[in-house]
């Protein structure tokens, strides 16, 4: 019972943030909407029973989108004075949603102290887990039975990365890594050969 | 679980992947200036793994003991034939590569490298048995084609077939991910042999989407119409030793991945598929000799003759049996040398101060200039357009042949009709090489190893690759065999 009425509180709420994440109209607030969705999705891994993806959910998704909350506020020419201007107005809604939150957790805790929902597949219940926890039995399966998969996977993961550095670093060319200062350079000048006289005709100029 | 077995049929993986990383070790401490040495050292690598597929290829290997990890990794003999064509192309790639870009002063050492990680995703295309070692072979091909495509950084047409490439190639994976979400929701699994078995009565609304939106993500990874319109401008924006890739190993294992998954995963509802397939087939043949007409680039003119190719080919995956997969496989190896030595030729074309021509007007009167290349680039052209004294004329009569043996006559005789459309812009290369004024714009000497790269190519093209026609056929039965085709 305490179960069902958690999950559907938390996909409730799933849609609906989701929802929100494309109609608002600030992508501040669209980014925001998407953490409250990751937040919630997670909450429906943690009800099935899978904690461990719960955590990926929060650690790995909330996190990017950390960043990516942060290239918004950099590359988006965002009027911060006028969004702080409507703090009072807005905070009834913040509050109610750090409400729900706080609900959502004590629900969810609850739920999953009373045991995880069984999902099963058509013809029967899921397969036993190979271990006591689900992280256990992930890291099992993934050094074993998926190993070719979790390696070529990697081997993506290095691709990618040689590849955002083959188009993205240059050399920096010579003539600008001479600009750079040299103090050695600097202290053997003498004035001597730092300055010249000179008297050019006029309506010439002199090469330096 | 025996680990030994499932490492020695991953050895050709293992192989790439290690000495893939070796290198890339070498190349970030020595810099770009080993970048010849490293592509040299590519390419024997991959001739390495050529001769470790060669036993399965010989033997057509096949049954449950070529199942590496569960069934993931399949290392039959469909999948070493698959494997032979693109090592081979992967090492005609590095062979043009480094003259091309150090001539711009653009060689790095990172293109050898993603060479043989692309050409190591394209083998765990082939050799998929899994959905998911399907996703994971695709992209591991396609991220590092993304790459390769704009690997001119400061030619803004590089950098837009990078982009182009990498748009559409996302909104493909998407669709094909999702494509095998509904197919693992209505079938309860990932592998292969057990979704053939899933789906043997007549198939559910879900799991039908599902298998049009798999086959609808390949389509567009083999560049079928309706999925081809990425192709022209990928083709003719990436460098061209990268649009010799992109023509070559990958386009060779999408179609092999394209034809295990049609024909072992949905095997038993090939009913479903077939009018698909056979719409696509007439689609891309009729609009890619049609979209050819009026280029005037040539990288374009051959991209749209890669989509009327894969035209052609489908035809062969109509069909839907061993004969038809078997045909499948002499085509595509006989497109393969046929495209690598049209790209090799346009390659060795410069004008005086080095440029490299793509324009269709700067080669006329190339007969004169250049007689051997003009002669051979005329020879590759009339075989694309299957004319009977070249090779390619075989790879269209095995297709048609399959076709026709199962009952397919309509579509055999629409496709022939079709091809003939196709032959006119061959035609008007040859025209415009042999009868028009010469341009006077291709100037200067050619690289030895591009020669030796375009003379291969041309006698094989040519009437003595009639020759080969029993061994090709011989192992691609074997191979069309093993992707065990139960009724």
């Amino acid at each position: 019972m305490l179960q069902t009425i958690a999950f559907y509180l938390f996909a409730t709420l799933v849609v609906a943030s989701a929802v929100m994440v494309i109609m608002s109209r600030n992508p501040v607030h669209s980014v925001l909407w998407l953490i409250l969705s990751f937040f919630n999705a997670a909450g429906l891994m943690v009800l099935v029973g899978a904690e461990f993806i719960a955590m990926l959910l929060v650690i790995v998704y909330v996190g990017a989108v950390a960043v990516l909350f942060l290239f918004v506020v950099m590359m988006l020419d965002i009027d911060f004075a006028s969004m702080r201007a409507g703090f009072v107005r807005n905070a009834p809604l913040g509050i109610a949603i750090a409400l729900v939150l706080l609900a959502e957790l004590v629900l969810g805790i609850g739920a999953y102290r009373a045991g995880a929902l069984i999902l099963g597949t058509p013809d029967g219940t899921a397969a036993p887990l190979l271990f006591e926890s689900n992280i256990e039995s992930i890291g099992a399966l993934l050094y074993s039975r998926y190993l070719f998969l979790f390696e070529s996977a990697g081997i993506i993961l290095l691709v990618a990365m040689i590849g955002a550095i083959v188009l993205t670093h240059r050399e920096r060319p010579a003539a600008h890594r001479r600009a750079h200062q040299d103090i050695g350079k600097q202290v053997r000048r003498n004035p001597k050969e730092a300055t010249f006289n000179a008297s050019p005709e006029i309506g010439k100029g002199i090469d330096l | 679980m025996d680990f030994g077995n499932y490492l020695a049929l991953i050895a050709p993986e293992l192989l790439i992947s290690i000495s893939g990383l070796v290198l890339l070790l070498v190349a970030a401490w020595v810099g770009d200036s080993a970048a010849r040495p490293i592509s040299i050292l590519a390419a024997l690598v991959l001739g390495v793994a050529c001769f470790m597929v060669g036993p399965a290829l010989f033997d057509g290997a096949s049954g449950p003991d070529t199942n590496a990890f569960a069934g993931q990794f399949r290392a039959d003999g469909f999948a070493a034939f698959a494997k032979m064509l693109i090592y081979l192309s992967g090492i005609a790639c590095l062979m043009i590569a480094p003259a091309f870009f150090e001539r711009l002063g653009a060689m790095r050492a990172e293109y050898p490298i993603l060479i043989l990680f692309s050409v190591l995703g394209t083998g765990i295309m082939v050799s998929s048995g899994n959905l998911i070692t399907l996703y994971i072979g695709l992209e591991l091909n396609s991220l590092a084609a993304y790459v390769l495509a704009s690997f001119l950084r400061n030619d803004g047409r590089s950098a837009e077939a990078g982009l182009k490439y990498f748009i559409l190639g996302a909104l493909a994976s998407g669709i094909l991910l999702y494509g095998m979400s509904l197919v693992y929701g209505f079938t309860g699994t990932t592998d292969f042999t057990l979704i053939r078995a899933a789906m043997t009565l007549e198939l559910s609304t879900g799991a039908l989407f599902g298998l049009i939106f798999v086959l609808a993500g390949l389509a567009f990874k083999i560049a079928a119409v309706p999925f081809h319109m990425w192709t022209p401008d990928v083709y003719e924006g990436a460098p061209t030793p990268v649009t010799t890739f992109f023509a070559s190993a990958p386009k060779v294992a999408a179609v092999a991945l394209t034809v295990r998954v049609s024909l072992d995963a949905f095997g038993l509802q090939a009913d479903a598929w077939r009018q698909i397939v056979i719409f696509a087939a007439l689609a891309s043949i009729v609009l890619g000799a049609l979209g050819a007409i009026g280029q005037d680039n040539l990288k374009r003119l051959l991209a749209y003759s890669s989509i009327n190719n894969v035209g052609f080919i489908l035809i062969g995956l109509a069909a839907g049996t061993p004969q038809g997969a078997s045909a499948v496989l002499v085509y595509l190896a006989i497109y393969v040398v046929m495209t690598i030595g049209s790209f090799v030729a346009i390659l060795m074309l410069r004008d005086a101060d080095g440029n490299y021509v793509e324009n269709i007007r700067d080669i006329a009167g190339l007969s004169r200039a250049k007689p051997l290349i003009a002669l051979i680039l005329a020879g590759m052209m009339l075989s694309l357009a299957g004319l009977p004294p070249m090779f390619g004329f075989w790879g269209k009569f095995v297709v048609f042949q399959a076709a026709v043996q199962a009952d397919l006559i309509l579509l055999a005789a629409l496709g022939i009709a079709a091809s003939v459309i196709g032959a006119f812009y061959y035609l008007k290369v040859v025209k415009v090489m042999f009868f028009d004024e010469p341009a006077g714009v291709v100037q200067g000497r050619s690289e030895t190893g591009h020669w030796v790269l375009l003379i291969g190519t041309a006698i094989i093209v040519s009437p003595l690759g009639y020759l080969l026609t029993i061994p090709l056929g011989l192992l691609a039965d074997r191979a069309a065999v093993s992707l065990s085709l139960l009724p």
